[in-house]
Order: structure tokens, then C-alpha cells, then sequence
């Protein structure tokens, strides 16, 4: 037989019968569809709870002065008290390649003022970093310059209640505060936000960390935030940093650096249970698209017994029968599939439009198994009854109508 | 051209088991025109789908063509049904999604010729059966006779040897049984080994040898 007669002969036997075609097309499609979109939505919820979680600071690691471990051993008795960290040590730290971003904390308190208005603030030293790390957003303008961690530049970003207390309504940009008695000119306001780091970030100036140094006349650093290179680099990060640091200060290792472990030990479960249940949603829409579409073929093929019988009578072989059905099976599941994914782009998009905080993205081996499993239950149960017809003995084929 | 002997056939119908056929002798000559006959569960049926090779006797040997089928591979058979071998059903068999002439061009299918080829020699065999205006009609829409004209068509478009008609007037009026009949014959005398298996007295009065069966065997003929 040739291939051009199998293709035609399957094609008109799908379009012929209308209504069959389309039950079958249905089947297939929503099949596909359901596949897909469902894991989809899966991934979806899965992202969202990855993203929710690293803006709360899974990869953070705070590095702060002294060791807080107690040991057995004896009380040193030399050097006891530890050393202070400094932004030498800073700058020493972001060569280590483990750490992505790190921000040094000056913390102190100062009046703020602005011509007759004044008020006592909480003022963070750090560098341009401290954006990204705690995930800070401006209202206006712009933050920290990324500029030599040495410079101390006199420049602020303020806080959203402090910006309100000093200037109310009026902009703020390019004004110049006092704090003490140093003049800073205003290049940013943040937007209006809870605590973070324990400080009510409203209610704060942010300068750069050698300008916080000389504000309060130190030359230490309150605290490190490490932002790891990846959730599971922040072990590395940690050793990496806590070598840097040992090196530094002659053999001894007199800083502490804490990870959030309780909180990554909830988000792994959670990220776990998350990515189980996606898996039983594909798994579980194959199995119900696969049973959809092997009872439509199992009817289909049944009805059409008294053809095969035929076909056998006119001498067809068992195999040409079989190639037959099996290229018609083959059509209608491409169809279906083809179908099917169209079906489920348009979900996609409409459950985005509906649900746009769900980073919704349809995951490539969802769309691949999809496609297998219509393709392999079409051609299984497209060819399990044709065989079965084929081997019939053709005259009991024929006498069934 | 056909010698059976002593051919059995026994069926399964639930604990009891059919004998079909038992100790069927038959030789017929080619170009021989056969009617069978008998009342209904006489075995002239299986004994049709004996001959065609579709149904394998449980016992007996069958020379056709000079060749033992016993050793033929199911594949092998497949290829004489296509090629020597013609089947009219009561029923017709034609399918309903394709044309007269798709239809006629069904073994021509199986077989691999070319659709140019397969169009010509369906047109010469639809012409000779006068259905040439009716060629691009879909069975729903011819009369009983023309359908079991278009299914001898097909039965002949590749010359086979023997023609097997099981009822071929069954489903028809008196007009058009007639005109099958007439039809068949004319393939009879052109050589075609003609079976008709059938019921009715008229139709198989009018072949030249007529073998009546009862119970699975043949008593006259």
C-alpha cells in the first residue's frame, strides 16, 4: 500500500465521521489542555512561594562582631575582646565568590533637620547594596551611588514618615539636611514600608557608610548583610566569609555569621510539599486524559469492525489493516494535541489576566508529556482493538453491524 | 482448480460444540457455474468462507489453484483473496464514506497502484457494469442493485479466478436480483468460477450444477 493512500484513507475516515471526530478531537484536546494548563497553575503557585520567600531573605546571612558561641574552653587571655569589623573587611569580603551582594550597617542616631523642623532618627551607613538586599523600593528619586566604599559622600535617602515630618508635601529632592551639624543633600525618598532589620525603615536616613563612620566617629561596622550566590551556596558563603575574616584578623576567628535556618527549613518543606503536588496534578490529569481518549478510540475502532473484516476479505493484510488505523490514530491525535495546546495557551492567558500576581509560565516538559501521552494513548488504543479486529476471524467481522 | 476433502468445521456455541461442516468432498472445475443450497445452519455459508480462505477448517485438505492452502502463512492468503479471489455479500460491505469508484478501487489499494492507474481500470470496470454516471456517488445514494453492482466491481476489478456471491440477492427486489444475476453470469461465461450460495430456489435453479447440503454435509450434488 502506498503512504500518500494509508494518509488519505485516514484522513477521509476522520473527516467523514463528523460528530466521531470531533467527540475524539474534544477528548484529545481537553486531554492536553488539562495537562498543561494544570501544571502551569502548579509551577505557578510554586514560583510565587519561591519568590515570596527570597524576598523575605532566605539567601541573607548577617555577619556581626564577636562570637556568640560558647565554648568550653577556657577564657582567653589574650585578646579578648574581638576585634571590630571594618569597611577594609567589607571591601575584602566582596572578592569572595560565593557572595553576590553584601552591605555593610553603620547604625546610629541623630537629629535630623530641616530648616525649623527636626526630628530624632535612626541613620543607616550602608552602600548602594542595601536596595537590593532587603528589598527596598524608592517613591522618588535614586539611591546610594555604587561608588567607593571608602567615600563619604554627603548624601541621603530618607525614610517615608521622615520625609512627611520634615517636608510634608513639598519635594524633597535636592534639598539639603543636617544632621548634627553635617549638611547632606537629599537624592531619594523610599517608599512607605514595615520594619526591616528591626528598624522602621519610615522612619530612617540612609547615608552612605563612611559618611555614618564620621557622623558618629567610628571606624566600625554594626553589621554584614551577605546576600548568598544562590540558596544552596549559603554554606559557601558563610565559610567563605568566615575564612576572609580569620585571615584577616591573624588566625582568629572572632566574627559570627547567622544564617536564617528556620526559616529555610520551612520554605524547603513547603517548596517540597509544593513541587510533590505538582507533579500528582500532572500526573494525575495524564492518567484522566489517557483513559478520556482510550474509551473514545475503543468505541471508535469497535464500530468499525464489519470494515476491517471487509478490508481482510479483499485480502488486506493484518499489518496494512493495522498501519491503516494506526495512521488515522496518529491524525487525530496530532490534531487533538495541536488542539489541545491552543486550548491551553488561551487558559494560560486568561488565568494570567485573572490572577496576575501568579508568575504563570506553562513549563516545556508539561507541554512534552502532553503531547506523549495523547500521541501514545491515541496510537495504543487507536491499535490495541484495530489488532484485535485484524486477527478476527474476518467472517465474524463481517457479520458484525 | 478447487478439490476439497473430507473438510471439517466445528464451532464453539458455548458447552456445545457445532459441527459446521463434516466430510465435505467437493472438486469444481474452472469456469464452472455452482449454486449452494440448503435450509439456514446447513454449512453452505462456511463452506463459502472455506473456499474464500477466510475461515481455516479445523480438519480436510483444500487444493486451490493446485496449491495446498493448509501451509499457507495467513499473509500468503491475504494476497490469494486479493488477487484470485472476489467476494459478493447480502449485505453489500461497501463503505458509506467513499465513493462507487473509491470503493471499486479498494483492492487496487491494498495491492499499491498507483491512483492514476487505479482511476482507469475502476472507470473500464464501472463502465461494463453500466454504473459509468454513477462512479462519484456515495453508496447512500444508490438503489440495492446498483450497490451490489458497484460490490461486484470490486469483486473483479483484479480478475480473479473465483467469484463467491453469499446471497447476493438477499437484500434485493425481484427487478434488481435479476439484473445481479444476469451480471454474474456474464462474468461466468466470460470464464469467472461462479458460487452462489443462496435460498431461494429461483436464483440457484438457474446455475448449471447445484449442490444442496443438510447438516454439514453435501446430499446432492
Amino acid at each position: 500500500m502506498r503512504p500518500d493512500d494509508v494518509l488519505r484513507f485516514g484522513g477521509r475516515a476522520l473527516t467523514s465521521a463528523r460528530g466521531r471526530t470531533w467527540l475524539m478531537l474534544l477528548a484529545m484536546a481537553i486531554g492536553v489542555a488539562a495537562v498543561v494548563v494544570l501544571t502551569a497553575l502548579g509551577d505557578g503557585a510554586r514560583r510565587y512561594v519561591s519568590n515570596e520567600f527570597s524576598s523575605l531573605g532566605t539567601h541573607l546571612l548577617v555577619m556581626l562582631p564577636g562570637r556568640t558561641e560558647t565554648s568550653g574552653a577556657a577564657p582567653p587571655l589574650v585578646g579578648g575582646t574581638p576585634r571590630d569589623i571594618t569597611l577594609e573587611d567589607v571591601r575584602a569580603l566582596q572578592r569572595a565568590r560565593e557572595i553576590r551582594l553584601l552591605a555593610p550597617i553603620v547604625v546610629g542616631s541623630a537629629p535630623v533637620s530641616h530648616k525649623q523642623l527636626e526630628r530624632e532618627s535612626t541613620i543607616l551607613g550602608s552602600t548602594a547594596a542595601m536596595l537590593d538586599i532587603r528589598n527596598l523600593e524608592l517613591a522618588s528619586g535614586r539611591f546610594l551611588p555604587d561608588d567607593d566604599l571608602l567615600h563619604a559622600a554627603p548624601l541621603a535617602v530618607l525614610g517615608a514618615k521622615l520625609k512627611q515630618h520634615l517636608f510634608g508635601n513639598q519635594p524633597a529632592l535636592g534639598e539639603w539636611i543636617r544632621l548634627n551639624d553635617r549638611r547632606y543633600r537629599v537624592i531619594g525618598v523610599l517608599k512607605p514600608m514595615g520594619e526591616s532589620i528591626g528598624v522602621d525603615i519610615g522612619d530612617v536616613a540612609i547615608i552612605p557608610a563612611a559618611s555614618a563612620q564620621a557622623l558618629f566617629d567610628t571606624e566600625s561596622v554594626f553589621r554584614v548583610l551577605i546576600q548568598a550566590d544562590g540558596r544552596e551556596r549559603i554554606g559557601q558563603a558563610k565559610a567563605a566569609a568566615l575564612a576572609i575574616m580569620k585571615d584577616r584578623h591573624n588566625g582568629e576567628e572572632d566574627v559570627t555569621v547567622i544564617t536564617q535556618d528556620a526559616l529555610l527549613a520551612t520554605f524547603d518543606g513547603i517548596f517540597q510539599t509544593l513541587t510533590f503536588s505538582v507533579v500528582g496534578i500532572a500526573a494525575i490529569s495524564l492518567g484522566v486524559a489517557g483513559i478520556l481518549i482510550m474509551n473514545v478510540m475503543l468505541v471508535s475502532v469497535s464500530q468499525r469492525t464489519a470494515e476491517v473484516g471487509l478490508l481482510k476479505a479483499l485480502g488486506g493484510r493484518e499489518r496494512q489493516i493495522l498501519w491503516l488505523f494506526l495512521v488515522e490514530a496518529g491524525l487525530l491525535s496530532l490534531a487533538g494535541a495541536a488542539l489541545g495546546l491552543l486550548l491551553a495557551l488561551a487558559g494560560v492567558w486568561g488565568l494570567g489576566r485573572t490572577l496576575p500576581e501568579l508568575p504563570l509560565v506553562v513549563p516545556p516538559w508539561s507541554i512534552a508529556a502532553a503531547l506523549l501521552v495523547s500521541l501514545g494513548t491515541g496510537l495504543l488504543f487507536g491499535v490495541l482493538p484495530a489488532r484485535r479486529a485484524a486477527r478476527l476471524d474476518p467472517v465474524f467481522a463481517l457479520n458484525r453491524r | 482448480m478447487i478439490r476439497l476433502e473430507g473438510i471439517e468445521r466445528l464451532f464453539q456455541v458455548g458447552d456445545e460444540q457445532v459441527h459446521a461442516l463434516r466430510g465435505v468432498d467437493l472438486t469444481l472445475e474452472a469456469g464452472e457455474y455452482v449454486s449452494l443450497m440448503g435450509p439456514s445452519g446447513s454449512g453452505k455459508s462456511t463452506l463459502l468462507n472455506v473456499l474464500g480462505l477466510l475461515d481455516r477448517p479445523n480438519a480436510g485438505r483444500y487444493w486451490f489453484e493446485g496449491i495446498d492452502t493448509a501451509e499457507l502463512a495467513e499473509e500468503r492468503r491475504a494476497d490469494l483473496r486479493r488477487d484470485r479471489i472476489g467476494f459478493v455479500f447480502q449485505s453489500f460491505h461497501l463503505i458509506g464514506r467513499l465513493t462507487a469508484r473509491e470503493n471499486v478501487e479498494l483492492p487496487l489499494m491494498l495491492a499499491g497502484i498507483a491512483p492514476a492507474e487505479r482511476h482507469a481500470r475502476a472507470s473500464k470496470v464501472l463502465d461494463a457494469l453500466g454504473l459509468e454516471d454513477r462512479a462519484d456517488h456515495r453508496p447512500d445514494q444508490l438503489s440495492g442493485g446498483q450497490r451490489q453492482r458497484v460490490a461486484i466491481a470490486r469483486a473483479t476489478i483484479l480478475e480473479p479466478a473465483l467469484l463467491l456471491a453469499d446471497e447476493p440477492t438477499g437484500n434485493l427486489d425481484k427487478h434488481s436480483s435479476a439484473d445481479v444475476m444476469r451480471v454474474l453470469e456474464e462474468l461466468n461465461q466470460s470464464g469467472l468460477t461462479l458460487v452462489v450460495v443462496t435460498h431461494d430456489p429461483e436464483v440457484g435453479e438457474r446455475a448449471r450444477r447445484r449442490i444442496h447440503m443438510e447438516d454439514g454435509a453435501i446430499v446432492s450434488g
